[in-house]
């Protein structure tokens, strides 16, 4: 398994590489400086504002320096958010994003998981439909929509819960966490559902059903574990989609997290900022990523097999 | 893929697993999320404790005053520091700030402040007139990036010393007399200069704060950081949550600390606009930095009075590339100026208070009437297209309208491109980019009519006139009239009395009017909610208002439930 991993490590360099160099080339030809602005800056004014960031330097030159200082792990300073490096502004929102994207998994898992091995336990019947129906209107339900109806409805009507911040205010965790967890929750719910349905067939669980156990514990003891792999290998990425797709959520309750650094930083031409985020995000989706496939070859004998045959 | 229905698993069984899980699982994510307490509304407890929470539009990029640039910068660093003169929170008229009196000599090129003795550091330093020679010097240091340096130049050969032509900085109109007496000499008489003194770009620093943290000419240092951060205005900073907040608070030793009446001011970072509304409604703002403009007519039918619209010192126009050939010719540009219904745009399309404009300089600007050479005339407008060889529009090449991607800026655009069409039979097609495209593609010259706005820093027809000056770096249209520059730049800083200057501005912007490199649309109006319990802030053309003055009525539940919509 350590042999794995450290292979998978060792295959992510390049594929960093590619990533660091693409987004460089990408932001450096986009249109636009870091420091032009609506009213006229003076020559004078970008030319030192240049020096100072190194932008005066040619871009092959600055393309190896940015190497050279990620491989330090260090971003750079934001050309934007004067005085703040990006190591600070990523240190100063992930928390905060990596907390939302927590709360939007558990309730993501919890309710997927749920509403998909209550959908299995009797297909293609009410207990089926109702659950899947309703997935299917949560994986269509953009976030942008489901997060204003829920701040509608229980932030200005009812008036029950805030809605905007982030530890402010008790309370003001729930509505963009469901926002987030929502989408998640529906396709969790569906790949459980077919994952469950598949275990439920198979000859051993028609063993244990023939041994007389009970129901409670056919399913949970014997056939959740293989029934939820696919909801495993979905738990990588869709975390690591959490975290870099929280944008949205982030902006609808005004939520001081990454995404809303990201997107601002390309429309600011903050350099430094895209790159950093971007390398970080790609770093975490690699890392989640093989994360969930350890799980799944822990969860899945077969997968453990075909590793160790490998070796 | 195989389905089982398993025929032994009765209904109770799943509905146990089902619900077992379900309540134990959604419990425990509740009170994660929840932990303890209910909700509670920031303007209830805000009127209580006398906290002002304000919806400041962005992140702030800087609190450093010598190289922010922007509206949600300028509110921050207005509550931690202060200039020599403050603005009448009304009448926008210079009142005494750091300075408690100034004599301005007979020729209006010395000025002389006397400063406070009373006033202070926010860590209890005196604040004495060497820290403006200083501050200034800094503010002209190259090396900062300073965008608003050229609000100090009126002063005398500090824009020599910028651009390097004068070394030694004795040389520049600024000295301390004494520790309590500054004197400033303009290179000629600026009747606007004591309002560029009300300008963060002008405040004075603290020297040792910024020399501990860096250099004076290094950006970037972490002087303007919670806890480092020395000012000498109403509030001090106290905390910083970068996209959180920022909170500042009272400051006991600014020198009018006993009349100021806030506790704290909360800013939060509101971009999105129609966020920021919910967020006014649901009570966690006293004041929004926008409104949504689908929203203004909600909130007019209600008579809502946490609505307050406000002429705002600024106006919307679109520039015209002059280098285009079919734009070059000046009976063109008029007739497109009069074919463009102001009055249907400002009623229908943007419908925030804003008004029609026929000039670029706002009326009513310290008293100047800007001239109207023109009215919406689409037979006059005929005439002239066919005039200049477009006889009902024919021949004339499509033309492209460029503007940066907003969903207000295309409204516009299309009601123009309709009124063109309607009016003069042209053809326009529409071109958005994204802001820095946009604002790559304008500065290069690239395009050829395109959307623009202009926000005055301070009120004087000579902010808005300067735009067009040859060498101007806001022109952008290739226009050039030497006549037009020399009355911008050399008769009116010379003229005796203010009618005269207004009348030099009278006769620049008429020569403007009559060559139209620019099509003014309308005048821009500020958009607030304002919590009734929001007290002294009072709408004025800059849309600045006075931290020092305001004050929370405590408590108004009427008006709370006012704003629930």
């Amino acid at each position: 398994m350590i042999k794995f991993a450290l292979g998978r490590l060792l295959q992510a360099i390049p594929v960093l590489l590619v990533v660091i160099t693409a987004t460089f080339f990408l932001v450096h030809s986009a249109p636009g400086g870091p420091f032009s602005a609506d009213k006229a800056v003076p020559p004078e004014v970008i030319k030192a504002l240049e020096a100072q960031y190194n932008l005066d330097q040619p871009v092959w030159q600055q393309y190896f320096n940015y190497l050279g200082d990620v491989v330090k792990g260090d971003f750079g300073p934001s050309f934007k958010y004067s005085g703040r490096t990006v190591n600070e502004l990523i240190a100063a929102g992930l928390p905060t994003t990596a907390e939302l994207a927590f709360y939007a998994m558990l309730i993501a898992v919890g309710i997927g998981v749920l509403a998909g091995v209550t959908a299995s336990l009797r297909p293609n019947t009410m207990q089926d439909y109702v659950p899947m129906t309703a997935a299917m209107i949560g994986i269509c339900m953009p976030s942008f929509l489901l997060g204003p109806l829920l701040v509608l409805v229980f932030g200005i009507y009812l008036d029950w819960l805030p809605i905007s911040g982030w530890g402010d205010i008790p309370g003001d965790k729930i509505l963009p966490s469901i926002t987030l967890g929502t989408g998640y929750a529906a396709y969790i719910a569906r790949l459980s559902r077919g994952g469950m349905l598949e275990v439920l067939s198979q000859d051993y669980i028609r063993t244990a059903r023939a041994k007389g156990l009970s129901e409670p514990l056919i399913i949970i003891k014997h056939a959740l574990r293989g029934g939820l792999i696919p909801v495993v290998a979905f738990l990588g990425p869709a975390f690591a989609g959490l975290l870099g797709g929280s944008f949205v959520v982030e902006t609808i309750f005004q939520i001081p997290g990454l995404g809303r650094f990201y997107v601002q930083a390309a429309f600011n031409r903050d350099y430094t900022l895209i790159l950093g985020m971007t390398v970080f995000f790609s770093t975490l989706i690699i890392v989640f990523n093989l994360l969930s496939d350890m799980l799944a070859i822990w969860l899945n004998p077969k997968l453990r097999q075909e590793i160790r045959g490998t070796k | 893929m195989k389905t089982f229905d398993s025929p032994s698993c009765s209904k109770t069984t799943s509905g146990n697993i089902h619900s077992g899980f379900s309540y134990g699982l959604l419990t425990l994510i509740l009170l994660l999320l929840v932990g303890c307490g209910t909700s509670e509304n920031n303007v209830s407890n805000g009127n209580r404790d006398s906290i002002l929470h304000w919806g400041n539009g962005t992140e702030p990029q800087s609190l450093d005053p010598h190289i922010a640039t922007g509206v949600p910068e300028h509110h921050i660093i207005t509550s931690v520091m202060e200039g020599l003169v403050l603005k009448d929170r009304k009448t926008l008229g210079p009142i005494p700030g750091i300075a408690e009196s100034w004599t301005i000599s007979d020729d209006g090129t010395v000025y002389t402040f006397k400063l406070r003795k009373n006033a202070k550091w926010s860590n209890g330093d005196p604040h004495i007139a060497q820290d403006y020679v200083w501050s200034w010097w800094r503010a002209m240091q190259p090396g900062l990036g300073n965008l608003y340096v050229y609000m100090l130049f009126p002063i005398k050969n500090a824009q020599k010393y910028y651009e390097g032509e004068i070394k030694d900085f004795a040389d520049v109109g600024i000295k301390a007399l004494d520790n309590h007496t500054l004197q400033v000499t303009l290179t000629n008489a600026t009747p606007y200069f004591l309002q560029l003194l009300d300008h963060y770009s002008t405040f004075p620093v603290h020297q040792a704060t910024i020399e501990k943290f860096g250099t004076a000419d290094q950006r970037g240092t972490r002087w303007t950081y919670e806890g480092n951060l020395v000012g000498n205005g109403a509030f001090r900073l106290a905390d910083w949550k970068i996209n959180r907040r920022i909170v500042v608070e009272k400051n006991p030793l600014y020198w009018d600390a006993t009349n100021v009446r806030l506790n704290k001011i909360i800013f939060y970072p509101t971009e999105n606009v129609t966020t920021e509304e919910r967020m006014f409604r649901a009570g966690q703002l006293h004041v929004s930095n926008d409104i949504p403009a689908d929203k203004i007519s909600v909130y007019k039918e209600k008579r809502d009075p946490s609505l307050r619209l406000a002429p705002y010192l600024g106006v919307y126009f679109y520039r015209v590339n002059i280098n285009q050939p079919h734009l070059a010719d000046k009976r063109v540009r008029q007739a497109l100026a009069m074919s463009i219904d102001r009055d249907q745009l400002t009623k229908n399309i943007v419908k925030a208070g804003e008004t029609p404009a026929y000039a670029i300089t706002p009326p009513g600007t310290i008293g100047y009437q800007p001239p109207r050479q023109f009215n919406f005339d689409p037979e006059a407008a005929r005439q002239l297209l066919a005039d200049a060889g477009y006889l009902n529009g024919e021949g004339f090449p499509t033309t492209e309208i460029l503007y940066n991607t907003n969903e207000a800026h295309r409204k516009i655009a299309v009601a123009i491109q309709q009124m063109w069409k309607e009016h003069l039979n042209i053809d326009i097609q529409l071109l958005n980019q994204e802001w820095k495209v946009y604002l790559a593609s304008e500065s290069a010259g690239q395009y050829q009519i395109s959307r623009a706005g202009w926000i005055g820093d301070y009120v004087d027809p000579n902010n808005f006139l300067d735009l067009f000056l040859c060498d101007g770096g806001n022109n952008r249209t290739g226009w050039c009239n030497e006549e037009f520059d020399r009355l911008i730049l050399e008769v009116a800083p010379k003229a005796k009395t203010h009618e005269e200057r207004l009348a030099i501005f009278t006769q620049a912007e008429n020569i403007l009017l009559d060559e139209m490199p620019m099509l003014p649309i309308y005048i821009y109006a500020s958009k607030r909610l304002i919590h009734p319990s929001v007290k002294n802030y009072d709408s004025n053309l800059l849309d600045q208002p006075s931290y020092r003055d305001i004050y929370l009525e405590s408590p108004i539940e009427a008006a709370e439930k006012d704003t629930n919509l």
